[in-house]
């Protein structure tokens, strides 16, 4: 397991360097996105329309954080992982279309995002599911708000942040998926369990 | 006994032991985990089992929920069958869940499931949930707060099974809901099993369950020694903290409970708490002194 520190932008070149299993920090730039706000990026880009901010080299995080607006400012109080699945719908056309190369969630993603990695040299990062507090630390602040007319866990939200992680690799842009090898794994630890318990699977 | 108690003690009690939920694990808890972090050999599940102690111990030192997910509202009151009358307990407890809300803050999580839209204030139709029972014997009014997470609760089964397939048919379909969950529920938590009296029993029992002290055995030693052998063999699948792969944090504990079942049927349900294995519990006397029985009063 090896640790990285990274600064937005990040290049395809940083992420080959990681494998399923490393941990990375961010630094710099990166932005929340869950479903509707991924659903809306596509079908812009679709009419050639420009986003409100360059998402290249940033990382999207699947988060709805609770927020707070105190007089102008807007304050993040929570900003926890959502479970990532959810946007296997659209994360291979995302990775594809913006060159965004780091995704951050919970709980991995499909074949068909991992093989969208492969192709397209990005990677999965699992932040720790329910861990608020930590992740509110590594962000700085909200830098802009965009798409607010989704409401603020589905809006688009910029936040720069520092060392923001641990973030553990789960897809790497070989494809290979930590998720998928522990659960291939628990499948063919199966036998020894009903040996022990006395049963068959 | 014609004499009434006060409810606004109740109240004021009551949000404080959602503050009390929201932003301390219970001591049994946190200790589980940090032994398990310590424990732990596989580096992705210590990495994870590492953020998940520093999350709490911020949470706690910051006065802050440990979790975004501040849980549905669930209410167990044990009224003990000599504490002096009290009236509109459900007013009060509903009335502690809007209050709570604000001061702590915690997260509106009462969405109507038919027409959309989210009440804001943690109540609604049948939530806060509130579960009875009478305590014979004692004088004090028992209430423990227990706000339950979405992701976990999401990967919650109920198994109809067959009489035929038994205890070992039992242990299977725990097993494979295991697996099926895999790092959806946050864990390692704690695993509820409920097994007999009917569907809604056999769910009701494994969800109580969860809120046992990690540690604490059945006193059936049949039962102890299932929930030792349900746990090895939890742990043994490899899933490991947030499912990231790991030899010893899967399941914090596995905490079974049983009712007679019916000739025909055999239920079996599975609980799931996740990591933020939140609860407080709270004592309270005729003569209004309180007992926090999980969280220290500052
Ligand atoms: S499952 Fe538990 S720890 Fe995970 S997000 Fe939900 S409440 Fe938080």
């Amino acid at each position: 397991m090896v640790e990285f520190h990274f600064t937005t932008p990040i290049t395809k070149e940083d992420v080959q360097k990681v494998k399923i299993g490393d941990v990375i920090y961010i630094s710099g730039t990166i932005f929340t996105a869950r479903d509707e706000a991924h659903e809306r990026a596509l079908h812009l880009a679709e009419k050639g329309e420009k986003m409100p901010i360059d998402f290249e080299g940033l990382a999207v995080y699947h988060c709805g954080p609770v927020v707070r607006q105190v007089g102008d400012e807007w304050e993040i109080v929570a900003a926890g992982p959502t479970t990532s699945t959810r946007m296997d719908l659209f994360e291979d056309e995302f990775i594809k279309t913006f060159n965004v190369n780091v995704v951050i969630g919970k709980g991995g993603m499909g074949d068909r995002t991992a093989k969208a990695m492969k192709e397209y040299k990005a990677i999965y990062t699992a932040f720790v599911g329910g861990a608020a507090v930590v992740a509110a630390k590594g962000i700085k602040r909200v830098k802009e708000v965009h798409w607010l007319d989704l409401g603020t866990p589905e809006c688009l939200w910029v936040l720069e942040v520092d060392k923001f992680g641990p973030l553990i690799v789960g897809i790497d842009s070989n494809g290979d998926s930590l998720f998928k090898n522990v659960a291939l794994q628990a499948q063919e630890n199966l036998g020894k369990i009903g040996e022990f318990l006395g049963i068959t699977f | 006994m014609t004499e009434t108690f006060d409810n606004t003690i109740i109240e004021d009690i009551v949000v404080k032991l959602h503050k009390f939920a929201a932003t301390q694990l219970p001591n049994d808890v946190s200790d589980a985990l940090k032994t398990m972090y310590e424990q732990e050999t596989k580096p992705t599940s210590k990495a994870a089992l590492k953020t998940i102690v520093d999350n709490f111990t911020i949470a706690d030192e910051t006065s802050t929920p440990m979790c975004q997910d501040t849980g549905i509202h669930i209410y167990y009151v044990n009224i003990g069958e000599n504490f002096p009358k009290v009236i509109g307990i459900e007013e009060t407890l509903r009335k502690a869940s809007v209050r709570a809300t604000k001061e702590v803050p915690l997260r509106p999580n009462a969405v109507n499931p038919i027409v959309g839209g989210n009440s804001g204030d943690n109540t609604g139709n049948y939530i806060p949930f509130i579960n009875y029972d009478f305590i014979p014997g004692v004088d004090y009014l028992e209430i423990t707060v227990f706000p339950k997470g979405g992701g976990s609760e999401n990967m919650c089964a109920l198994g109809m099974l067959k009489p035929g397939q038994g205890i070992n048919g039992i242990k299977k379909f725990v097993i494979d809901t295991i697996i099926n969950a895999g790092g959806q529920p946050c864990p390692p938590g704690v695993v509820g099993v409920g097994i007999g009296g009917g569907a809604d029993i056999a769910l009701k029992l494994a969800k109580k369950q969860v809120m046992r002290p990690i540690g604490e055995r059945h006193p059936d030693p049949e039962i102890a020694k299932l929930e030792e052998d349900l746990l090895k063999a939890i742990n043994m699948t490899g899933i490991g903290a947030m499912g990231l792969g790991g030899d010893f944090s899967t399941a914090l504990d596995v905490k079974i409970e049983y009712a007679h079942r019916h000739p025909a049927s055999l239920p079996a349900a599975v609980a799931y708490q996740c990591w933020a294995a939140r609860r407080s519990t709270a004592r309270i006397y005729p003569d209004k002194r309180v007992e926090y029985l999980t969280h220290k009063e500052e």
